[in-house]
């Protein structure tokens, strides 16, 4: 993993829109092949941490740091990263297509490209639905091909916005697995989730963010067993946290 | 009602003898707006999607101005080109006024803003949809305007064939820059102006009537295509 981007040390972020503050001070850092689970209350400013991490928004202060030369910025970093959004956003073209555009755009040259875009297919179980438009796969299966899409290029790290918000159990399964199998394959996972039973199952570490804040980090286990704050305490109680 | 008549047989007459004169002039009605739209698609479409991804100063202006451009009078454009065109103006030399050229460049300048403001609006709101997951990719510049471009092509269909539309369908610009001259520019729609003026409105109407249908005819063959691909279209 020596030219991995990773690890990734995000320092003192701040985001502010119009004077509110969003995120607060929040540091925190991905190293290579980790598995990182961020949790907390509705609002509490998980979605714009990924995209303060992934470079979709800029942070009104605060440091950002990947390990790469200043002279491997920029597409590098674009193309050793990737995010999953809650809603799957697919092009209007064939599930293929889908794969290969992405590929392209991280760089695949055209011999890598064919096979990389073949044992994405093979990996989401859609290869003999390679020809479909891509909008016409159910809910399910477009989220999987989003997931697939994004790992294709197996990337450094992968950010997931709530990717099983609104997946049928099987699905969210089927997409769990893809995760667990990316990760054992070096790629460093930030999964934005509500769902604490997922976060059991897939979390090696939790960040536990509320108001904008990092609340509580550490080994899922130690933050399921013993949770520190009383924020998280009653995050997993079940109990509304404001 | 006997004008009537005698249009639909009239129409169906020159029709089913293969009136050579009726063949020529929608030969060229045809081939100048196809010609005017083509040309109007590649820059208008360049154009109004260019608008939608950027940001700039004077954009909201531009937007202004391509929807207030939508309704350009035919003729003021007309005007326009015949002054450019004329021996005394600018563009004189090239001897192009009375000619095709001149009346797809007229029908061109028509057109292309109907086509860019069109783009602007469905480029922009697919943008909307794709804005986060290309910028996670890295798309930009020519590959975002490329990109949107593509995936926009049904809706782009529909764009081009309101073009196609106007432009078939205008008079006052081919008029006045083609001068209306048998054998050489006359169009469907300057030849009916001239046998309504000459009382001869059977064939006027005959002619309207093969206008008409060419213009169902050419959306009836575009919404056939975009039926079969048309599953992907809104889905």
């Amino acid at each position: 993993m020596s030219d991995s981007i990773l690890p990734l040390a995000a320092r003192n972020l701040r985001y502010e829109v119009n004077g509110t503050v969003l995120i607060d001070d929040l540091s925190i850092s991905v190293v290579p092949g980790s598995f990182t689970v961020v949790l907390g209350p509705n609002g509490a400013g998980k979605s714009l941490l990924l995209r303060l991490l992934h470079g979709l928004i800029v942070p009104t202060s605060g440091k950002i740091d990947w390990s790469v030369g200043a002279e491997l910025r920029g597409r590098t970093l674009r193309q050793r990263q990737a995010m999953v959004f809650q809603r799957p956003v697919l092009l209007r073209r064939s599930v293929e297509a889908n794969v290969r555009y992405a590929l392209k755009w991280q760089g695949a040259g055209p011999g890598e490209l064919k096979e990389a875009a073949e044992s994405a297919l093979h990996r989401a179980g859609l290869a003999d639905r390679r020809r479909v438009p891509a909008r016409l796969l159910s809910v399910g299966e477009q989220q999987r091909l989003v997931v697939a899409r994004a790992l294709a290029g197996k990337p450094d790290v992968l950010f997931l916005d709530e990717p099983t918000a609104s997946l049928d159990p099987a699905s969210v399964q089927q997409i769990e697995s893809l995760l667990i199998e990316a990760n054992a394959a070096g790629t460093a996972i930030v999964l934005v989730t509500h769902d604490i039973g997922q976060a059991r199952r897939l979390g090696h570490e939790i960040a536990f963010v509320h108001r904008g804040r990092l609340v509580e980090s550490g080994g899922a286990e130690s933050f399921f067993s013993d949770p520190q704050s009383d924020a998280a305490r009653a995050y997993l109680k079940g109990e509304i946290v404001v | 009602m006997g004008d009537i008549q005698a249009a639909f047989s009239l129409a169906a007459n020159l029709i089913l003898s293969g009136d050579a004169d009726l063949f020529e002039i929608v030969g060229l009605s045809l081939s100048v707006s196809v010609t005017a739209v083509a040309i109007a698609c590649a820059i208008g479409m360049t154009l109004g999607a260019v608008v939608a991804v950027t940001r700039f100063p004077g954009r909201g202006a531009i937007i202004v101005l391509l929807n207030a451009l939508m309704g350009l009078p035919p003729v003021v454009v007309g005007l326009a080109v015949y002054l450019m065109l004329s021996r005394a103006g600018p563009l004189g030399v090239l001897g192009l006024l009375y000619t095709p050229t001149a009346m797809i460049i007229a029908q061109t300048i028509l057109v292309t803003p109907v086509v860019a403001a069109l783009t602007r609006q469905v480029v922009e709101d697919l943008h909307r949809e794709y804005d986060e997951a290309l910028k996670s990719l890295g798309v930009r510049g020519l590959g975002l305007v490329r990109t949107l471009l593509w995936d926009a092509r049904y809706s782009l269909i529909t764009v081009a064939l309101a073009g196609f539309g106007r432009a078939v369908a205008e008079v006052g610009a081919v008029i006045i820059v083609g001068g209306n001259i048998d054998h050489l520019t006359r169009m469907m729609t300057t030849a009916i102006a001239l046998e309504t003026s000459k009382g001869n409105l059977a064939l006027a109407l005959g002619l309207g009537i093969v206008l008409v249908g060419i213009s169902l005819v050419v959306n009836g063959a575009v919404s056939g295509l975009g039926g079969v691909a048309g599953r992907s279209r809104n889905v």
